[in-house]
């Protein structure tokens, strides 16, 4: 078990840069979630740890070695991959020992390794069979006990979920958060899902563009957002932002954000926000209330009764204090 | 956290540098260096001395005493038999464009290769198309029509010959069957001699321009065709106004391939014609192969040779730029 | 006109069996393939004529009386000027030349084609559009510089210089075809690979050759019936003693010495066209599959 250690990482690709210095610190243990949107560097950066991209510039380091021109193999890392992919000439039992062979562990440490691996994913049963006659579901059992028998320091994940659909997904995930609890290793976990990212995380990482927005843990990004992207992408529906006289008691020089569920309806005296009702979503738990401002800006208001007025009459919302973010105009990022 | 040290670029993927080694060999010293090379030495008076009396040297491992060399000395870091003459200019080129027998030959190699890309295009597209009605037995049709493409020009010439033999062939039974005055015999005429061997390389090659097609149109969505019918677009329509242009990329490459192909043909002429009768089906590959081992005219050969680059160049550099010149310009 | 089936199921439509349209089609196509086989069948009953019978016959009677000597002759008596062994030397030439053409050219060029997919360096991709270009350039260009180099290293008329040969020429096509192959290969299995400790042999040997044997019979197929069928190169690169079977089956029916036997010659033909005839018909699809596929994708 290790921790990893990122320095002032760079990578381009020709002159391209594609990370643009990445610091960042990641304990022992710790179950790390790199989210952002496609083509922020997440799976890049990812790779970078495993060594399977090239370091342009900046240093990584698992425990106290930095691993720069390190193989990844010698790095003590595991990687689960989003297409599984497993060797489908190989069973699932040669998929899980080809590293150790690689590695020439003693065959009776390998059946060993490989039968416990099996046993606590319990695909024991499907030892013998070719990747092809299995399930996804069964396939990313395959794909992380092949990590799990290496042993790794730690785990990489990258978007393990995304080829499963929801139920199985859902599922999944509490097994691998099962499994970090277990285990007790460094993990990190690449994916585009914030709701991923929300219940596995201890420490989420924001990318976009190649820079790292905001580290925390899940519940200091939901509530203390630094910016509007990181406000925006963590939590589901997105944070509504309100500019100019649109909501009262805001700068011109500043973004209000509050979010869906944060938003209480009232009556026009009371009113902080007031807005005309586009369309209405049925969820049945709740609902959620499209509305525009007199501006013509969209918001959405999560609303436990659906309110019992038709499209175009004006709904009136206020939210308490502590729930209201205030963001720069210009630059995006909180005022304290 | 100490900077550790880089290993060199030269050394990164070294397995896979030196797995490369041959392929680097090849495209350089091969392709490049043997293209450069012939090109080179085509502005010289290159002749060979004649093979058998170099045999005759290496037979009894005798060195070859340099009176042989008319020019007085032989070089031996240069290969034996090789003599290399002074630069000549363009005089190889003034020599080869004044000989009856190369005009004839690029006079052949133009007859061949246009018949031969109309007819081939046309008719591979044709049997494509009727293969891809959803007929039965289309794998047998298939494998009927492709089998000559297995076989070598050589093979695929000497049957030919053998078809179209005045005496007993084609022709010979058709008067038998009453037409006493029939004439059809290609191989003996020089005025449509080519016509014959053009016959035999249809014959060859047309079921793998067909097989080219039939890939092409299973590559067009089946909603096409569909669309097509409910629009009311008859069948043959659908065929000149939206499929022949969608598979306008299958159509240049094979294009390409065909063009690149016929200027290869030698193998077909050697076995069925040998360039006959006289020198009427004579073709530019045969030219230099006669002039560089036969003749032991070097500079003849490789000026020959550059002409057959040239013309190649002409088809594959336009290609070259619409394929991956215009890629590269959207990115 | 909208057809009324297209809103229906899926597949092809019931069709009267005898319409305009399948007699065209079918009658058009059988007219066709019997052009083609007309050859074959041409072939055939001509070699196992007798002479007299040819010659008083046409070339598309049946036989009267079937008799294997042509054969017999082509395989071991048939002449190549004062040479009388028959076909037979150049068979074992062309297997001797075959067998290690095929397997070195493929080596080479399915590691060549694993380096260019997997393992990108810099200039790889220059070397390989330079080897691609070569593959549109005439032998003839080419045919006297590698007289030289095969002379300069002592190869020339050898069968292994010839075995170099066909290992160049063929590394443009299968290259091609390797690389497409493997860059089809999922990239996360080569990472998979690596993150498990596996080198540059190790993936190939253990990852990629076992995944990819059906490109392996393609390009085997592509190189088999291309070396056997070939003539320049053997008669260029090697001596009279070394001639592969298209050499010496050109000199046997085209030689002008003596009373020209059809029925030898056509059985000589046939048994050249053997070899690529039966990898034809054995390997079906994958033989199309693989000349497509060399093709198309350039």
């Amino acid at each position: 078990m290790a921790s990893v250690t990122i320095r002032e990482l760079k990578k381009a690709y020709g002159t391209t840069q594609v990370m643009h210095g990445v610091d960042l610190d990641i304990n022992d243990g710790e179950f790390v979630v790199f989210v952002g949107p496609s083509g922020c560097g997440k799976s890049t950066l990812l790779r970078m740890i495993a060594g399977l991209e090239e370091i342009t510039d900046g240093t990584v380091a698992i425990g106290d070695s930095v691993v720069n021109d390190v193989a990844p193999s010698k790095r003590g890392v595991a990687m689960v991959f989003q297409t599984y992919a497993l060797y489908p000439h190989m069973t699932v039992y040669k998929n899980m020992s080809f590293g150790l062979k690689q590695a020439k562990t003693p065959a009776d440490e390998i059946d060993r390794r490989v039968k416990a691996a099996a046993e606590v994913l319990q695909i024991t049963d499907y030892l013998s069979r070719s990747p092809r006659n299995l399930s996804g579901g069964q396939r990313q059992r395959v794909a992380i006990g092949r990590a799990i028998v290496r042993d790794p320091e730690v785990f990489l994940f990258d978007e393990p979920l995304s080829n499963l659909d929801a139920g199985l997904r859902v599922q999944t995930r509490l097994e691998i958060a099962r499994l970090h609890e277990r285990l007790g290793s460094t993990m990190i976990y690449v994916t585009h899902d914030q709701v991923e990212a929300m219940t596995l995380a201890d420490k989420i990482v924001v990318l976009r563009d190649g820079r790292v927005e905001q580290v925390g843990s899940p519940i200091h990004l939901y509530e203390q957002p630094d910016n509007t992207f990181v406000a925006q992408f963590i939590g589901s529906p997105k944070m509504n932002f309100f500019e100019g006289s649109d909501i009262v008691g805001n700068a011109s020089t500043d973004i209000t954000g509050i979010r869906p569920e944060h938003l209480r309806e009232t009556d026009a005296a009371n009113a902080m926000v007031s807005g005309k009702l586009e369309l209405i979503e049925q969820l049945g738990e709740y609902a959620l209330v499209h509305l525009t401002t007199s501006s013509g800006a969209e918001f959405i208001a999560k609303m436990e009764h659906p309110p019992s007025v038709g499209k175009g009459d004006t709904l009136h919302f206020n939210a308490s204090q502590q729930l209201i973010h205030k963001f720069d105009k210009q630059s995006g990022q909180r005022r304290t | 956290m100490a900077h550790a040290q880089r290993p060199s670029q030269l050394f990164r993927n070294l397995s896979a540098k030196i797995a490369a080694i041959p392929m680097i060999f090849t495209a350089l010293v091969v392709f490049v260096g043997g293209t450069l090379w012939t090109i080179t030495y085509s502005f010289t008076g290159s002749k060979l001395l004649p093979k058998k009396i170099f045999e005759w040297f290496d037979l009894f491992s005798i060195p070859v005493p340099s009176w042989i060399a008319k020019d007085g000395a032989l070089d031996f870091s240069i290969p034996v038999g090789f003599v290399e003459k002074s630069f000549v200019g363009l005089k190889q080129y003034d020599r080869l464009w004044g000989e009856n027998r190369w005009l004839i030959s690029i006079e052949n190699l133009f007859i061949y290769g246009i018949c031969s890309l109309i007819f081939s295009l046309l008719i591979g597209f044709i049997l494509a198309a009727l293969l891809d009605q959803k007929i039965r037995f289309e794998n047998t049709f298939r494998t009927i029509l492709l089998y000559p493409f297995a076989l070598s020009f050589i093979v695929t010439g000497l049957v030919w010959q053998w078809l179209l033999n005045p005496e007993f062939g084609v022709q010979s039974v058709i008067r038998d069957l009453g037409w006493s005055g029939f004439t059809f015999d290609p191989l003996y005429n020089a005025e449509i001699v080519i016509f014959g061997i053009l016959f035999a390389g249809l014959w060859q090659g047309t079921g793998f321009i067909m097989c080219l097609m039939l890939a092409g149109l299973r590559g067009i969505d089946e909603d096409i065709w569909k669309a097509a019918r409910v629009d009311g677009i008859p069948m043959w329509k659908t065929y000149i106004f939206i499929v022949i242009p969608m598979m306008r990329p299958v159509f240049i490459t094979t294009l390409v391939i065909i063009a690149a192909g016929i200027v290869k043909v030698y193998d077909l002429v050697v076995a069925q014609t040998s360039g006959g009768p006289g020198i009427a089906s004579e073709v530019p590959a045969k030219y230099v192969y006669d002039k560089m081992f036969q003749a032991q005219n070097l500079g003849q050969g490789f000026a020959a040779s550059t002409m057959m680059l040239l013309s190649v160049m002409i088809v594959l550099i336009p290609w070259a730029y619409l394929e991956f010149g215009g890629k590269k310009k959207n990115g | 006109m909208v057809d009324i089936a297209l809103s229906g199921p899926r597949g092809p439509k019931p069709r009267k069996r005898f319409s305009r349209r399948n007699i065209f089609i079918y009658g058009t196509l059988i007219v066709v393939a019997l052009y083609y086989l007309l050859p074959l069948y041409v072939m055939i009953i001509t070699s196992v004529k007798g002479m007299p019978e040819i010659r008083l016959g046409n070339v598309f009677a049946p036989p009267v009386e079937i008799t294997f000597e042509p054969w017999v002759k082509a395989w071991s008596e048939a002449c190549t000027g004062l040479n009388c062994e028959g076909l037979s030397r150049g068979f074992w030439n062309s297997v001797r030349i075959l067998i290690p053409s095929v397997i070195v050219s493929i080596a080479i060029a399915s590691v060549n084609g694993y380096a260019l997919a997997n393992w990108r360096f810099k200039g790889a991709d220059v070397f390989f559009t330079i080897l691609i270009f070569g593959a549109f350039v005439p032998y003839q260009v080419m045919l006297y510089p590698i007289v030289i180099l095969l002379r300069e290293v002592g190869l020339y008329g050898s069968l292994t210089g010839l075995i170099i040969v066909h290992t160049i020429f063929g590394m443009p096509i299968l290259t091609l075809l390797f690389r497409n192959y493997f860059t089809s290969i999922p990239e996360e299995l080569f990472k998979a690979a690596r993150v498990d400790g596996a080198g540059f042999w190790g993936i190939y040997f253990r990852i990629m050759l076992p995944m990819s044997l059906p490109i392996f019979v393609v390009a085997m197929i592509l190189q088999v019936t291309g070396i056997w069928n070939d003539f320049l190169f053997g008669v260029v690169y090697t001596k009279p003693e070394y001639y592969p079977m298209t050499v010496q089956l050109n000199n046997i029916v085209n030689s002008v010495q003596g009373v020209k036997e059809y029925n030898v010659n056509m059985a000589a033909t046939i048994l050249t066209g053997l070899v690529p005839l039966v990898v034809y018909f054995i390997s079906g699809k994958l033989f199309v599959r693989g000349i497509a596929a060399g093709a198309v994708k350039g």
